[in-house]
């Protein structure tokens, strides 16, 4: 349902869609039985004339049940949610898989910078690709990210990988994703980080792998690659 | 109004006088506070142990002598109490006099220490452990400022034998700064 | 303790004596009941301060760019200080006056059976430094640089440093009238809690005692457990901001998860804070007009201690992605969704008191049961949340924004609402209209309901928030997600149109409603055993208490309550 209205492009974002589609169906479940329960007994005991309600203090045990069952059932389905949530999260978060390729990501007031491995696939040489709120990566590899921000707090989302990560300053932040389909999506800031957050958006370009290549070669040839990186660092 | 206090005031279904109850929640709200302040400094601390090196420039020697004056009015503290329960209304005062110049003492103390040390460059800005030298200190210090404002006013009272049981309660407010600083002393003066 | 004991020399009498100057009364008083008045109306007019600041960014968003009617061009800054303020305001200063001092100044004294706060005057300096910070954050707004715009979370280094937000003065501001705000309710709280333990009527045994003023007294306590942390963070970042110590600043060795650590170490317990007593006053309301005993005290009362406990363990489901250790996120993914359990047990509670009762629809009675409705879906709607992996995806989104307004708004208003019109008749003497009433509550029932509903696919949409306008990502911009916004705003504006009905019914009844008797919907709680209102002193005769609260619809009795203070 969620991709309806999001696609899902990287590799975990079905399993989180998956995750929050079965919360939803033991929460949703559990609320419209409560709901429906509340609503019944509105209907069942309003005053009518010449009744009088019932004297019940709780302790009756023949009523108690109708309270003590569920709840009991609610804790074994908060273990049945704890499971499914704690799974997702250690293959999204906590389980780094090998890394193909690394990049780093650099937030500031108010724009994003990507560092793309140049040629030689290795971050840190004098053929990386820096560039200003565009991230160039290809389907199908495995990516590892190095975040860092220069000055405040700043969050690296992307609604079509499920991903999300604060950026902050003096620590370097390593995460994983893998692009799965090919396409332009959006990258937005999703921490509160001055008058510009609203507008400190990104674009991520997922790319074939002979577009992708032909991406490196471009910037990688010409002298673009050395300026914008130099721009960067100023 | 006839009464100075309510009948809420003077009923007392828990059999703790109000004052005194309201006191000891007053004290647990400030524990809180100082909690706040240890449990971050103790954060950095554990984490930082070159905060050790700036550690080292207190002065040992101003606090310890502190520490000694603050238990020292205490225990005027305790002794105004006794005469409060004595109902020795100007006795309880004149102890009461003394535990505030235990407080005007451990400030001057502390007001010679921290010129010397601002004047050797260890301001509040100069590093972390400074900062919280001075923040978890000077938080302590306004509360002993408070308490010997108190003070000053409950044995005015007492002075005239009045409302004798706020001898004891100023006197649980002053061993509570005084145990803040118990705990504050180790930890900016001797863990080094 | 005889009664004779309690007050020596009859000097009781005196209260009722004299009336008061208008002076007395609203200025300067001392009387419980008129400093909750002052909270009330304070409150209020909080409300639709913060009420407008929504509508004007709401309006934002709905039309970017455009002109909105009374407040002119919206700019980045002015959007993100209107949220922030926003925030900060319906929490701090409607929420927390209204349901804690309001409700408290108000019912505590009347329902133990006290003549006043066992600190009047202490109880005036509360309302007197809490209006001082009323007017320190609106003033905030109007300062040279505009208001703070870091978001009511107010996380360093953004907010510690100038230079970063921009708004030297503001943040400033906002971070004194907060920090004011706390030690006006850390006095109150105290004299809450010393007024219920201490001056409870004779024969007022704890478990007799009205879940309204327990609900307020465990309140007070977790705000007072939860709040000391952050007075020492509020320090230390009022020195970050003011004279450049670097306690969240990592360019110079701070850390600024700290802050979020404290931040949420009393943001957590606070949402309870707010929660309980409006849990409280439900559970006066559907017991009166169920005519039936509340359903398992006792459990009630566990329930709400328990969620108390737990609170204060849930903390970092607000900083999953924050950067914390990943491994951290699994502890506290078990906690939050352990917070259900006692939650959900007092919701099972309050509807199984339905259960064999005979249920008047009055207008009081529809709102404790309209937020019982409301509740239940921001309540499920938390558990994806604390699911952390789910979280990846919802933290910072719409689905955020969603959740906490179902929850906040039945408890700030809804609540508020049902608490207003079930004691109206004994805060003004008269009672209010119905039909008016109703009208109020099925256009705010439903506006509400078409105002965040759509926020909830928003979210799923992968919306973030504090954005001020969504056209500027090619992803938000598209027309259909635009149109939800615009439906939204829309419902806005329903129910702002439809609170006008409730001021007109609420200022307009005080002066012509019909007389209120001392008792009009037959309840058996001690403030119904006054005149209304009751007169300074509440009591002519102080009462004893024989009974539990709730004692309805009792076998063998002619009338379907019994009045707690009513000899067996
Ligand atoms: C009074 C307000 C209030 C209340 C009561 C709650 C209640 C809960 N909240 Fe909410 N919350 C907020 C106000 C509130 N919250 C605010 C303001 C924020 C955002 C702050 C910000 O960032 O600005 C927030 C954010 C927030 C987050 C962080 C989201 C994020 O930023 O990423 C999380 C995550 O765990 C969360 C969880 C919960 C949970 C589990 C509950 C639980 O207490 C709910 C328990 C209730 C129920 C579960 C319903 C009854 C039970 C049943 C019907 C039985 C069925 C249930 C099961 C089978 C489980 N909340
Ligand atoms: C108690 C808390 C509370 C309440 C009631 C509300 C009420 C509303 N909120 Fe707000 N909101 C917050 C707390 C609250 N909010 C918080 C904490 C944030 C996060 C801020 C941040 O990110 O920093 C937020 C953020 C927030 C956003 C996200 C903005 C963004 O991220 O860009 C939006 C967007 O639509 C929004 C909308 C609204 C609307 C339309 C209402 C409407 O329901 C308002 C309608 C107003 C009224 C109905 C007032 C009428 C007044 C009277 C009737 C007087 C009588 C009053 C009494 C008797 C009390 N709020
Ligand atoms: Cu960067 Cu928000
Ligand atoms: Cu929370």
């Amino acid at each position: 349902m969620i991709e309806m209205l999001r696609p899902q492009v990287s590799s975990f974002a079905g399993e989180i869609d998956s995750l929050i589609v079965m919360v939803t169906l033991i929460v949703g479940f559990w609320y419209l039985l409560t709901k429906g329960m509340f609503l019944y007994l509105l209907m069942a005991f309003r005053a009518k004339p010449g009744q009088k309600a019932q004297y019940i203090t709780g302790k009756e045990k023949h009523l108690k049940k109708w309270v003590t069952i569920p709840h009991l059932v609610i804790i074994l389905c908060d273990v049945v949610l704890v499971a499914g949530a704690v799974r997702v999260w250690y293959n999204v978060k906590q389980f780094m898989p090998e890394a193909e390729q690394t990049i780093r990501i650099v937030g500031q007031q108010w724009a994003w910078t990507f560092v793309h491995p140049g040629p030689d696939g290795e971050l840190d040489t004098d053929d990386d690709i820096a560039m200003i709120d565009e991230l160039h990566v290809q389907a199908g590899v495995t990516y590892h990210f190095m975040l860092e921000s220069k000055d405040v707090l700043h969050d690296f989302s992307v609604p079509v990988f499920r991903l999300k990560q604060d950026a902050i300053p003096g620590r370097r932040i390593l995460g994983w994703f893998k692009p799965e389909v090919a396409g332009e999506f959006d990258i937005q800031c999703a921490e509160m980080c001055g008058i510009g957050h609203g507008i400190m958006g990104a674009k991520l370009y997922v790319e074939t792998p002979e577009q992708h290549a032909m991406w490196v070669n471009d910037n990688s040839l010409t002298e673009v690659a050395a300026a914008t990186q130099t721009e960067v660092q100023r | 109004m006839a009464s100075q206090y309510t009948v809420a005031h003077q009923r007392s279904a828990t059999g703790i006088p109000t004052s005194k109850l309201a006191l000891w929640w007053l004290l647990c709200s400030e524990i809180v506070i100082f909690g706040g302040v240890l449990a971050s400094y103790l954060m950095f601390r554990l984490t930082h142990p070159e905060w050790s090196f700036d550690a080292s420039h207190t002065n040992t020697m101003a606090g310890s002598i502190n520490t000694f004056v603050l238990l020292t009015s205490s225990l005027f503290a305790v002794l105004a109490h006794h005469a409060a329960e004595m109902k020795d209304g100007p006795k309880a005062a004149r102890y009461l006099m003394m535990t505030f110049g235990g407080g005007l003492l451990f400030l001057i103390i502390k007001g010679f220490e921290w010129s010397f040390e601002i004047s050797h460059g260890y301001t509040i800005t100069a590093s972390r452990f400074w900062s919280f030298y001075y923040t978890a200190a000077g938080i302590h210090a306004s509360h002993v400022i408070a308490g010997m404002i108190i003070m000053l006013w409950v044995a005015n009272t007492a002075r005239k034998g009045k409302d004798l049981h706020r001898v004891e309660n100023v006197g649980l407010y002053w061993h509570f700064v005084d145990l803040v600083w118990i705990f504050l002393f180790p930890l900016l003066y001797i863990a080094k | 303790m005889s009664e004779a004991a309690v007050h020596p020399d009859g000097h009781e009498h005196d209260h009722h004596d004299h009336e008061m100057t208008f002076v007395e009364k609203w200025i300067f008083p001392l009387d419980h009941k008129y400093i909750g008045k002052q909270y009330l109306f304070t409150g209020m007019v909080m409300a639709l301060f913060g009420g407008f600041l929504a509508y004007a960014f709401r309006m934002q968003l709905a039309w970017p760019g455009t002109d909105i009617p009374l407040f002119g061009h919206m700019s980045p800054a002015e959007y993100n200080a209107a949220v922030t303020n926003h925030g900060t305001i319906m929490i701090f200063w409607v929420a927390m006056p209204v349901l804690i001092a309001a409700f408290g100044n108000f019912l505590i004294p009347l329902m133990v059976g006290a003549d006043d706060m066992v600190f009047p005057r202490l109880n005036r300096l509360s309302y007197q430094v809490f209006l001082l910070s009323a007017i320190v954050i609106v003033a905030s707004l109007f300062v040279p640089g505009g208001g703070f715009g870091g978001a009511w979370t107010a996380y360093p280094p953004l907010s510690a440093v100038a230079a970063y937000n921009l708004t030297p003065q503001g943040s400033t501001m906002w971070l004194l009238a907060v920090a004011l705000e706390f030690i006006a309710f850390l006095i109150g709280g105290i004299n809450f809690i010393t007024t219920a333990m201490n001056s409870r009527a004779p024969g007022m045994t704890w478990e007799k005692v009205p879940m309204v003023v327990w609900m307020i007294c465990i309140a007070s306590i977790l705000f007072m457990a939860s709040v000391g942390p952050l007075m020492a963070g509020a320090v230390m970042l009022l020195f970050d901001q003011t004279i450049g110590t670097g306690f969240f600043d990592p360019a110079r060795g701070g850390d600024p998860i700290l802050w979020q650590h404290l931040f949420w170490f009393f943001g957590h317990p606070e949402v309870y804070v707010v929660l309980l007593p409006a849990t409280g006053m439900v559970a006066e309301i559907v017991p009166t007009f169920a005519r039936k005993k509340l359903f398992g005290y006792k459990t009630v009362l566990f329930t709400a201690i328990g969620t108390g406990v737990l609170s204060f363990f849930v903390w970092a489901h607000h900083q999953f992605i924050a950067g914390i250790d990943p491994r951290m996120a699994n502890v506290f993914t078990i906690t939050t969704v352990l917070i259900s359990i006692p939650i959900a047990e007092m919701m099972f509670l309050y509807i199984a008191t339905l259960y064999g009762g005979s249920i008047r629809f009055t207008t009081p009675m529809l709102w404790a049961l309209g937020f019982i409705f409301a509740f239940l879906i921001g309540g499920v709607t938390g558990i994806p949340l604390g699911a952390s992996g789910a979280d990846i995806y919802f933290h910072d989104s719409y689905f955020v924004i969603a959740h906490f307004h179902f929850t906040f708004f039945p408890i700030a208003f809804i609540g508020t609402f049902a608490g207003l019109t079930y004691w109206y008749p004994k805060m003004f003497g008269r009672m209010m209209n119905e039909t008016l009433g109703k009208i109020h509550f099925w256009g705010t029932m439903i506006s509400f309901h078409c105002l965040f509903i759509p926020m909830f696919v928003l979210g799923l949409a992968g919306q973030h928030r504090r954005i001020y306008d969504f056209t500027n990502f090619p992803e938000l911009g598209v027309p259909f997600l635009q149109d939800i916004r615009v439906f939204c705003t829309s419902a806005l504006l329903v129910l702002l149109a439809f609170q006008f009905v409730f001021l007109y019914n609420f200022i307009v009844s005080m002066f012509r409603g019909e007389k209120a008797s001392e008792n009009p919907w037959n309840a058996n709680t001690l403030e119904w055993a006054t005149p209304s209102p009751p007169g300074h002193g509440n009591f002519k005769e102080f009462p004893n208490v024989y009974r539990g609260p709730y004692e309805y619809s009792v076998p063998d009795r002619e009338s379907d309550f019994w009045p707690q203070h009513h000899p067996a």
